[in-house]
Order: C-alpha cells, then sequence, then structure tokens
C-alpha cells in the first residue's frame, strides 16, 4: 500500500467525496464520520509522503508503470502520467493536510443540515482531492485538469447556498475568472505541446530553448495562474468568494489559492528555471506589493467582518510574491540572499494557511453564534467566547507580523532578503504590515470588546477543537521556527532554487 | 496548403472571447465569451495534432511507413470539452439563480458585493 501513497492520496478524496451522498442515505452520523476519517487519512497520507520526501528525495510516483524509464518512447520521453513529489510538493501537501484536519471537522458541525450539508461535504472533499493532484502532478495537463477540479467544486462552494442573493454572484464572478484562468493556462500548454510534442513538465523543462513560443507560453501561465491566486489586479473575486463561502470551507479556498501559487512557482522555477531575464521576478515582486497595498488598503473601509478578514487574506499572497519574486531575480546570480527571501515566502505559505484558517474559523463562530457578520451589528462578544477572542487576537497578531508569532519567523526572512535587493520593497512590506494590524485592532476592538451582548447559539468543543489545532500550529511555528525552517521549508526552497536538475534527473534519468 | 492558417482563427476566437469578456454587460453573454476562448483553445488543439495524410495511431493492418497521429491532442480536447461543459453549465445555472433574485442579467446592476 505504501508505495502507492502519493497516488492514494489523491484517490481517497475523489472516492469518498462521492460516497459522501450514499452514507448520508444510511446515516447522518456514519457520513459525519466518513468525512473525518477521510480528512485524517488524507492528513496521514500527505504526512508520509513528506516524511519519505525529506528522507530519500523526489518520489516518482509512474501511473501504470514502475519507473519512468520504462515508458520511455523511443524519442526519448516519458508517455504516461507521472506523480513528481519534491520537497516543495510534499510542503504544500502538508499544508493542504493540515488545514483539511481541521476544517472537516469545523464544517461536519458548522453547516446546517437544511443547507445542503452533505453535497457541501461531498465538495469540500472533491475539492481536497483535486489540491493534492496540483500539489503532487509531474505533469501539465494533468495539473490542468486538477485545477479545472479545484475551480468546479470551489465555485460549487461558494454558490451552494442558492437562497441568498449574494453567494451566486460570489460564485458568478469567481467561476468566470477560474474559467478564464484555467483556459489560458490550458493555452499555454497547447503552445509548449505544438513545439515539443510532450506534456511531462520534466521533459519539456529539459528540451525548452526559450523561443518565442515558449515566452508567449509563459506569458499564458503568469496571467492564468495570476488570476487564480488573487493578485491585484484580479484580486476581486476573492473577497466575494471567501466572504460568501461557508467558513469553514474558506479554509479549503485558501489552500487552494496556495496551490495555485505553487504551481506558480514550479512554472517559473521549475520548468523555465534559469531560462527567465530577471525582468519576470520584478514582475512578480511588483505584483505582490500591488496585492499586499491594494488588499490592506480595502481592508480598512470593510463593515463585514468576513471581507475584511478576506482582504486581509489577498495581502499576504503579496508577501509570497515579494518574497519569491526577490528570489527569482537573484536566480542566476544565486546570491544568498534571494534564497533567505524564498525560504520566507514559502515559510509565509504555511504560516499563512494557519492564520487566515484560524481567523476564518473564528469568523464562522461570530457568526454562529449571532447570526451576523455586520461590524457594525458585534460587540461585546469577548465576555461570552473567550477563547475565541483570545484566537482572533492570535491570528491578528500573526498576521501582523508581531514576534513571537509565525507571522513574524517568515516575514522577518523576506524583510531581510528583499531588504538586500531594495529597501523600497520592505519599507512597502512593512508598512502594509502595519496597516493591516491597525484594521484588525480595529475589528478585533468592535467584535469582542464593548458592552456585553445577547448571543444566539453556543459554541460546540469540536469549533474549539478546529481553532485550538492552528492556534497551536502558530505558536509552535513563532516559537521555535528554526526547527521548522531547516526541517521542511529550506529543502523546499531549495527544490526550487537549486533542485530543478534533481527534478529532471528523476524523471528522464542520468 | 494552408500554412498557419488554422492557428490564427483560433487566435482570433480567443481575441474574440477576451473581447466580449470585457465589453458586454449581460451574464448569459459573458459565458458566451468564456465559450468561445474555450471553442478557440480547443480547435487549437486539434489543429495541432494534425497530420497530412495521417492515419489512425492503430498497428493492426497499418501500413509498415504511413504517418500515423498522436492520439494525445484528441484526447486532451476531449478532456477539456468534458470540462467545458461543467464549467459552462455550472456559470448557467448561477446566472438562472442570480436571475431569480435579482430580475436581471445585467452585471452593473447586480452588484451587491462590491469595494
Amino acid at each position: 500500500m505504501s508505495v502507492h501513497a502519493p497516488i492514494l492520496v489523491i484517490a481517497i478524496p475523489l472516492l469518498g467525496g462521492f460516497a459522501v451522498p450514499i452514507l448520508a442515505r444510511i446515516h447522518r452520523t456514519v457520513r459525519d464520520l466518513w468525512v473525518v476519517l477521510i480528512a485524517c487519512v488524507v492528513a496521514a497520507g500527505v504526512g508520509y509522503v513528506a516524511a519519505q520526501v525529506f528522507s530519500q528525495g523526489i518520489w516518482v510516483y509512474v501511473l501504470g508503470a514502475k519507473t519512468p524509464q520504462e515508458t520511455r518512447v523511443s524519442a526519448g520521453f516519458p508517455i504516461r502520467i507521472m506523480l513528481t513529489v519534491d520537497a516543495m510538493s510534499a510542503f504544500m501537501g502538508l499544508i493542504a493536510g493540515i488545514l483539511a484536519l481541521a476544517a472537516f471537522p469545523f464544517a461536519v458541525r458548522f453547516i446546517p443540515e437544511e443547507e445542503g450539508k452533505t453535497l457541501a461535504l461531498a465538495l469540500g472533499l472533491l475539492l481536497l482531492a483535486g489540491i493534492a493532484g496540483m500539489a503532487y502532478t509531474g505533469d501539465l495537463f494533468n495539473f490542468f485538469v486538477f485545477l479545472e477540479v479545484t475551480s468546479i467544486a470551489a465555485c460549487g462552494l461558494i454558490g451552494f447556498r442558492t437562497w441568498t442573493s449574494r453567494a451566486p454572484e460570489a460564485a458568478f464572478k469567481t467561476m468566470l475568472l477560474y474559467s478564464v484562468s484555467g483556459l489560458l493556462f490550458l493555452l499555454g500548454i497547447a503552445f509548449l505541446y505544438g513545439e515539443y510534442g510532450a506534456l511531462n513538465l520534466a521533459y519539456i523543462s529539459a528540451q525548452l530553448r526559450g523561443s518565442m513560443v515558449d515566452r508567449i507560453a509563459l506569458a499564458l501561465f503568469l496571467s492564468g495562474l495570476l488570476m487564480k491566486v488573487a493578485a491585484a489586479p484580479v484580486h476581486f473575486w476573492a473577497p466575494d468568494a471567501y466572504g460568501e463561502a461557508p467558513a469553514a470551507k474558506t479554509l479549503l479556498l485558501v489552500v487552494n489559492t496556495q496551490v495555485s501559487l505553487y504551481g506558480l512557482w514550479r512554472i517559473l522555477f521549475t520548468l523555465y528555471g534559469g531560462k527567465l531575464d530577471a525582468g519576470v521576478g520584478w514582475l512578480v515582486i511588483s505584483m505582490g506589493l500591488l496585492t499586499m497595498a491594494v488588499a490592506a488598503l480595502m481592508a480598512i473601509g470593510q463593515t463585514d467582518l468576513g471581507r475584511l478578514v478576506a482582504y486581509g487574506a489577498v495581502s499576504q499572497i503579496g508577501y509570497m510574491l515579494l518574497g519569491v519574486g526577490v528570489g527569482l531575480v537573484s536566480l542566476t546570480s544565486r546570491a544568498d540572499y534571494g534564497l533567505v527571501a524564498m525560504k520566507g515566502g514559502i515559510f509565509h505559505m504555511l504560516n499563512d494557511a494557519l492564520t487566515v484558517g484560524l481567523l476564518f474559523l473564528c469568523v464562522g463562530a461570530v457568526e454562529w453564534v449571532k447570526g451576523t457578520r455586520d461590524l457594525r451589528e458585534l460587540g461585546g462578544l469577548g465576555h461570552q467566547l473567550p477563547a475565541v477572542a483570545l484566537c482572533f487576537l492570535l491570528a491578528s497578531l500573526a498576521l501582523a507580523g508581531i514576534p513571537p508569532l509565525n507571522g513574524f519567523a517568515s516575514k522577518i526572512m523576506i524583510y531581510e532578503g528583499s531588504f538586500r535587493l531594495s529597501p523600497i520593497l520592505t519599507a512597502l512590506a512593512v508598512l502594509a504590515s502595519i496597516l493591516l494590524l491597525a484594521v484588525f485592532a480595529r475589528a478585533f476592538q468592535g467584535v469582542f470588546l464593548g458592552p456585553r451582548t445577547e448571543i444566539t447559539g453556543r459554541i460546540h468543543w469540536v469549533f474549539l477543537f478546529s481553532m485550538g489545532v492552528l492556534a497551536v500550529g502558530i505558536m509552535v511555528l513563532g516559537l521555535v521556527p528554526g526547527f521548522f525552517v531547516e526541517q521542511v521549508v529550506a529543502p523546499a526552497a531549495e527544490a526550487l532554487w537549486r533542485g530543478r536538475a534533481l527534478y529532471l534527473a528523476a524523471i528522464l534519468g542520468g | 496548403m494552408i500554412g498557419n492558417l488554422p492557428f490564427v482563427v483560433c487566435m482570433i476566437l480567443v481575441a474574440l472571447g477576451l473581447w466580449t469578456l470585457v465589453v458586454k454587460r449581460n451574464l448569459v453573454k459573458l459565458v458566451i465569451g468564456v465559450g468561445l476562448i474555450e471553442s478557440g483553445v480547443n480547435l487549437f488543439l486539434v489543429a495541432l495534432g494534425y497530420v497530412q495524410g495521417g492515419i489512425p495511431p492503430i498497428y493492426t493492418y497499418a501500413p509498415a511507413d504511413a504517418p500515423m497521429v498522436l492520439p494525445t491532442p484528441q484526447a486532451l480536447t476531449l478532456t477539456s470539452i468534458v470540462i467545458g461543459v461543467a464549467t459552462t453549465a455550472l456559470m448557467l445555472a448561477f446566472a438562472v439563480v442570480i436571475y431569480r433574485h435579482k430580475g436581471t442579467l445585467d452585471a452593473r446592476k447586480i452588484r451587491e458585493l462590491r469595494g
């Protein structure tokens, strides 16, 4: 069994998702337990894959053959679909696993039965399958298929509350953006296929000449994926989507955004690695700065707690783009500060998943007890919900990068790296962080402080469990970041920074 | 020989689709725009797989030196068509729901979520 772990991580949530409606016919408790079980199995699976990859190097899983060499045709390229899990893929899988552990138990309690809970849980598992597929695949077309799986499942989750007027609107907008981004990506694949006649990422990467066609394809990949990661100026779908999806499922949307970001790194570093001009790096950096600035400014005027947190989430994407962009600019010169910034950017993906995830769970809990997320109507919840208030405070501080929390640990690395490239970048990034701190401090004060108000619901212990998982993660990563950076983040960053040759060798041999 | 003409036509289709998305305000027309891009991409994939005088890639009864068509682009196109059907159906479904709520399909009038 264990040799098939990479494909099982994709197959189990996929089949498990389709089994959910059947199990719901038997008994609701069976269905709930099943969903939590699948989430646990997936988390264990990604953990196992990650442990293997970190200790033994790249894991190539060939569908329908034992080794990549067996599938080689006379022209020299492998013809089967391959899952190629290197340290970066394994890291992305870990993020998905951790958030699945927090999201599914929460969702089981959070989504009311009459609101189509069965289908929402099924869609959540399908989304998880798509995310795992995107993280592990080593085939461009396969990546596109999983991209579309996540798009459809995500938009289903955003818009399934069709009796409200806002959810379908958000879902339509998001679906439009996702479709266009997916099609641009597919067009990019078509260009590369037309030139090299293959779809395997490693093979194309080895053949890539940097011709005009390759550049057009790169532009298509970039525009498609930047749309999907909600980089400004095409960020506008994200607050709608994050705001309208049920809070427990928003966690998965956040991972979905991050796995698209991972796809972007894969394209930039592994597919085009070393053949890019610094201009692309600067483009990524400027998109990052624009995203963090626009999102932080937009967060100020929000009156809906969900949308406010959503803008916070979008702004964090900017930091990751900045960190990895700095790495991209210095990729050819191999300056060590580039690697520091990249480690920061990649570490920030994990930290952002935890902090933003926790914030969305807090939003869900607030909505659960008050029935509203309007900041003008909320207040004084700290009296009844001290644990939620504490979690919200913790996550807000982590999001703004206050020591000793995890957001600080990764942001300091991004600042350090970007400062060596240009102090202006760092100044802008710090400024956006301060702005976010102000916004979230105001939100915390508005929601949790003040005179006691009536609440209509009670917090279930499962909510606190899910929030606890993420809160413990935030504190542990903040207090002892060194261990995780050494063991997990550094190999992931190295896999992009220097690992291209290894990635190609794992598939193509020699 | 028709040279690069098929590719040009595909790109025109994609461009028309993108133009539709930018200019049009009716939700159904936006979906049609996405459909146009999709058709352009699918035709592009099919055009890529075209081999002059090619035969189906079935080894039984095939002449020894006949050029075979690589089946991958067709397989890609089929997959992409299936995905396209799903996304189009989903978007149209959302458009129907939006119409029920707001009584209009004009994107300028249904902006409840902004800022």
